[in-house]
């Protein structure tokens, strides 16, 4: 049976710097604000849409009538971000604003600093702060703040030099932070694992044991429940050498990737192969677990280091054909 | 077929390339939505829905880009939908698109596919490992090797097959303008003589990384029957699914794949596709899989798909030419890759293939998978309207 | 060619919960609904025609984090199926037309989402435009309040109003076993409240939920074989609006009102509405034109439990159920997707033959 203990669960963060490319509408506007300049785009309804869009928000048509406007504008709704999260604009509390700029017939959605909820207003007036360090995104707007405010004497964005290139593409940081949970059925496996155990389950409808067990075996739609242990030897059904590397690889390659079919499994799963040289990896050999030392085992796969030729002769095709 | 008639009347693709610098995500998919509505001569206002499809928005760093891109795609105002069915999307998309037709839903779809790999790099986002598993993946690459050395092992096929079919495909996609690889001097010996990847795959029989989009433009049977051009005529789409890994899975023809075939040969009324099909655009990522699939589609026996592609038989000039556009290995915007070939069969159909086109096609195959080789989806379209009147 | 008719004929919820413990690829919470659902039709995943999800890649952080759902089917022999990364009310819409296609005699929907994995609302932000929005980081909550304040301040409604959608709202889910959250309470106390994000406080604001929900849908004969009192869908329709958020009219759902004319929505009894914020009940109800006799959201709503991408699904579940039970002639169930209501479902349902 399952076991009592919560599932395991791990922190798991996945994050990518996305390289934007531009193209003719959005590559002028990025320009624009790395020289400290607000473009707007004419929609075929005579609107100006601050920021720009490439394609009519009514009809769809292509556009590309800029037109400079305002950095003074006037705040349409908002509301107020007590607590600022990762990648917003300000670290201290804000107001999120739609800000309609001189000009412009559509709102642009900013951050507005003012210290306090109490100091927002719809109607009220406010100009960009730019950033002391530009390179043609959004946020070469640091925030909005009220156009009569001491800071607003601050010194005009400082045109950058005219031939500096246009600018083509952005880079868009997307980190995110989440927390992976195991069913609880891998949980068992893993806490297993944790012991230098292999434990498997059998679905109690098809009789066939899985490893790691399985929240829903794929072929009953059921939970494998009947705990089997497995031993540490079993045969390579099929594999590939990887030579390739690639961004994010935690294993330097070239290295054998094989299916490992464990003896009294029903099913293989991939790990590597090592302790011979690749190009003498066969289907159908016969391998053993070769684990960490005991002292770094935890709650993962990763506790057998790689799986080694025992020696033993080939396992016949007819043990592992249908594992292919 | 089930339900309401309903026809490709156009479709439109871009220029595919490694990276598409000089457009946005939206600029490139109404690069391709702007010559599918040009090729049905049909403007925004004659489209009463738009289905978008592409593969993990992990890929662009957007959450649900369709929202973002209602107005590049012209959907303001009317329904429009996202489906996300791993690699087989495009093709997925074309078949939901076709379905709203047939179920009386709508009369002209417009469906849409792209991939811009450019943003990000699709190695990452398909190795992310997750706590607990075992880091050993390595991509898309890393998945199917193994798969393929099975295959080869199995059906007894000589080394150089796949080479042939990266070979033929290049040479194909050197007469397609919009191919992101355009390779007329590649040869059998060329392709072996590339460094191997993932062992038994060569560097030279992979897809490249691509950035794509691709548009089909649906119609019922009145508009298709004003049309000005020669529609092609949906003939039969399936879509089969199994679950990636299970006890006894076949990995190198899979269930799915040829239940999906069942499906669509017997909804289109064949009985032997090798005689009765012209042209075939299939999914073919890494060379292996033009015999692999053959054998899947019912085109060849099983572990005989090899003497089919060694013969030459899906040469441009052979019984059964694949892949005429240079297929997957030619230009694999990943999201775009499915619907590509639809759009390449049904061009084939109504005889606007160009320097691709094969001589006389009147029925034609579009074919795509994804997942773990699990994600089926197919349509057969045909020059003559099903029913046999022309 | 006569298009067959189709029915719901069966829905299953799982508890709307703030933590499930349950993995990202929604098996723990999709396995016992499939059971559920079927057994109290007297089916088995065999005699289903046609599968049909929605669900998100970002809610999990991984590509491809549908297929491992798949797994809670039993998927062996291959099955007929497809997956929207939309809210599941598009992927029965998608169903619908499958089974109106005649291709197809039965079809089961399912969504699922566990929002508890990562910070739901920071990962909606990656919805909004991704050169001139989204590096900003708003998250969903700062957007609904911009276009709340919208309203208040141009006397499209009132704080008042807002708190009497949230007390009903809270009330109802009092009623409902698998609702998040629910009490007695009424506006005044909720007036009370702090806010959360100026003007909106807790109240108005769907909690963060994990869940998942299965409809079976059946064509024509097949539906009535299946159940005595099928809710037969006599309109559906979605539609989008413009996905520059600025360049729309934040007060209104346009969108929503032309799905109301398309699914013909007069008369009904009952509407679920798919209102993630306390306003866009209000919007919502506008649009569709309900009158003060339609009952709105009895299961409480999505302002007791908004499983993301499974909500909108459950919205049609519980509309239907009400003629499943014979409680009522006609029902309308409605699903929203993208910031700020920029997409919207309606779906209505039928009782009789």
């Amino acid at each position: 049976m399952t076991g009592t203990s919560p599932p395991l669960s791990a922190p798991f963060d996945v994050g990518f710097d996305y390289t934007r490319t531009l193209g003719p509408v959005l590559g002028p506007f990025a320009t624009a604000l790395r020289d400290g300049r607000v473009l707007g785009i004419r929609g075929t309804d005579r609107r100006v849409h601050v920021p720009v869009v490439e394609f009519d928000p009514v009809t769809g048509d292509a556009l590309d009538e800029l037109v400079e406007v305002s950095d003074f504008g006037t705040v349409v709704t908002w509301t107020w971000q007590s607590r600022p999260s990762e990648g917003q604009p300000l670290d201290r509390s804000f107001a999120w604003a739609m800000i309609r700029l001189d000009g412009a017939d559509t709102p642009l959605l900013h951050a507005v600093d003012t210290g306090s909820a109490e100091a927002m207003w719809t109607g009220m007036r406010v100009r960009i702060r730019w950033a002391d360090e530009r390179s043609g995104s959004i946020t070469d707007i640091a925030c909005f703040v009220p156009a009569d405010s001491a800071t607003a004497s601050e010194p005009e964005a400082p045109a950058a030099a005219s031939d500096a290139a246009p600018v083509t593409t952005v880079v868009t940081p997307i980190h995110l932070h989440l927390r992976h949970s195991a069913s609880a059925q891998e949980s068992d496996y893993l806490r297993a694992l944790e012991q230098g155990r292999l434990l498997a389950q059998r679905c109690t409808e098809c009789d066939k044991v899985y490893i790691p067990p399985r929240g829903a075996c794929p072929t009953c739609g059921v939970p494998t429940t009947e705990p089997v242990e497995l031993p540490d030897t079993g045969t390579v059904t099929t594999f590939c050498i990887v030579n390739v590397p690639f961004l994010g690889q935690r294993i330097a390659p070239p290295y054998v990737a094989a299916y490992i079919l464990l003896d009294g499994a029903d099913i293989a799963f991939l790990h590597l192969v090592l302790g011979c040289d690749a190009a003498h990896v066969r289907m159908g050999m016969r391998v053993r677990a070769v684990w960490k030392p005991r002292e770094d085992w935890s709650t993962t796969m990763e506790n057998i280091d790689h799986f080694a030729p025992t020696g033993e002769p080939d396992a016949a095709d007819e043990t592992y054909a249908h594992h292919l | 077929m089930a339900g309401q008639l309903v026809a490709v009347l156009g479709s439109g693709q871009t220029h595919h390339a490694s990276k598409r610098t000089d457009v946005s995500i939206a600029g490139l998919c109404r690069e391709a939505v702007d010559r599918a509505l040009a090729d049905a001569d049909l403007d925004f206002a004659d489209v009463d829905a738009v289905v978008l499809g592409k593969a993990p928005d992990l890929f662009e760093g957007v959450m649900m880009p369709e929202l973002h891109l209602a107005d590049a795609l012209g959907a303001n105002g009317k329904p429009l939908m996202r489906v996300h069915t791993a690699g087989s999307v495009g093709g997925s998309t074309a078949n939901v698109a076709a379905s709203l037709v047939q179920g009386g839903a709508h009369r002209r779809v417009l469906a849409v596919a792209f991939e811009k790999q450019s943003e990000s790099n699709a190695m990452w986002a398909l190795s992310i490992a997750p706590p607990f598993t075992m880091p050993v993946g390595a991509g898309a690459g890393g998945y199917f090797a193994p798969h393929v050395r099975a295959y080869i092992r199995r059906s007894g096929a000589p080394d150089h097959i796949g080479a042939v079919v990266a070979a033929k495909d290049r040479r194909n996609g050197a007469l397609n303008p919009y191919a992101h690889l355009r390779e007329n001097d590649v040869s059998v010996d060329s392709v072996l003589e590339t460094q191997m990847l993932w062992d038994p795959i060569r560097f030279a029989e992979t897809c490249p990384s691509s950035d794509g989009a691709c548009a089909v433009v649906l119609g019922d049977e009145a508009t298709a029957d004003r049309a000005a051009r020669r529609p092609a005529w949906v003939h039969a789409t399936a879509m089969r699914t199994e679950p990636t890994t299970f006890s006894g899975r076949d990995h190198v023809n899979p269930q799915a794949g040829q239940a999906a075939a069942r499906a669509l040969w017997s909804q289109a009324g064949i009985t032997d596709p090798m005689s009765e099909v012209d042209v075939a655009e299939i999914y073919v990522p890494f060379s292996w899989f033009e015999p692999m699939w053959l054998e899947n589609l019912g085109f060849a026996e099983p572990d005989s798909g090899w003497k089919v592609t060694e013969a030459g038989d899906t040469a441009l000039d052979g019984r059964l030419p694949v892949n005429p556009s240079g297929g997957v290995l030619s230009s694999n915007p990943i999201g775009a890759s499915g619907m590509l070939r639809f759009a390449e069969a049904a061009m084939q159909v109504s005889g606007r293939a160009g320097d691709h086109q094969v001589d006389g096609a009147r029925t034609a195959l579009g074919h795509a998978y994804g997942g773990g080789s699990q994600y089926f989806s197919m349509w057969l379209v045909g020059s003559d309207k099903p029913g046999g009147t022309r | 060619m006569a298009v067959p008719d189709v029915a719901v004929v069966g829905f299953a919820e799982a508890p709307n919960l703030r933590a499930a413990d349950a993995t990202t690829n929604g098996v723990e919470m999709l396995v016992p609904l499939f059971e559920q659902v079927l057994d109290e039709l007297s089916m088995t995943r065999h005699d289903i025609g046609f599968w049909c999800s929605g669900s998100s890649d970002y809610l999990a952080g991984r590509a491809f984090s549908f297929i491992a759902a798949i797994d809670a089917i039993g998927a062996v022999p291959p099955i007929n199926e497809s997956h929207v990364e939309m809210d599941a009310a598009w992927a029965l819409y998608e169903a619908w037309v499958k089974l109106r296609t005649g291709e197809v005699d039965t079809a089961l929907v399912y969504g699922f989402g566990k929002s508890s994995a990562g910070d739901l609302r920071r990962t909606l932000a990656l919805q909004l435009d991704p050169y001139s929005v989204a590096p900003l980081w708003p998250d969903s909550v700062t957007i609904a309040a911009l276009q709340a304040r919208l309203g208040l301040e141009t006397g499209m409604w009132t704080e008042r109003e807002m708190a009497e959608v949230s007390a009903r709202s809270l009330r109802d889910g009092a009623t409902n076993p698998l609702a998040q959250r629910g009490h007695a309470t009424d506006a005044d106390a909720l007036l009370a409240e702090p806010t959360l994000a100026d003007p909106l406080r807790a109240y108005d604001c769907a909690p963060i939920t994990d869940g998942a929900s299965v409809v079976v849908l059946a064509a024509a004969d097949r539906a009535r074989e299946l159940r005595r009192d099928p809710a037969w869908i006599t309109g559906m329709a979605h539609r989008t609006e413009s996905g520059t958020l600025t360049a729309r009219d934040l007060t209104r759902s346009s969108s929503t009102q032309d799905c109301s004319k398309a699914a013909g929505t007069d008369g009904v009894a009952v509407a679920e509405l798919h209102a993630p914020f306390s306003h866009q009940d209000i919007v919502l109800r506008r649009a569709l034109g309900l009158g003060d006799a339609v009952s709105v959201s009895p299961s409480g709503g999505a302002l007791c439990g908004n499983p993301m991408f499974s909500a909108g699904l459950s919205r049609i579940g519980h509309a239907a159920r009400h003629v499943l039970d014979g409680r009522a002639e006609k029902v309308l169930g409605h699903a929203t997707s993208g910031p700020a209501l920029q997409q919207n479902l309606v779906c209505v349902m039928e009782g009789g033959n």
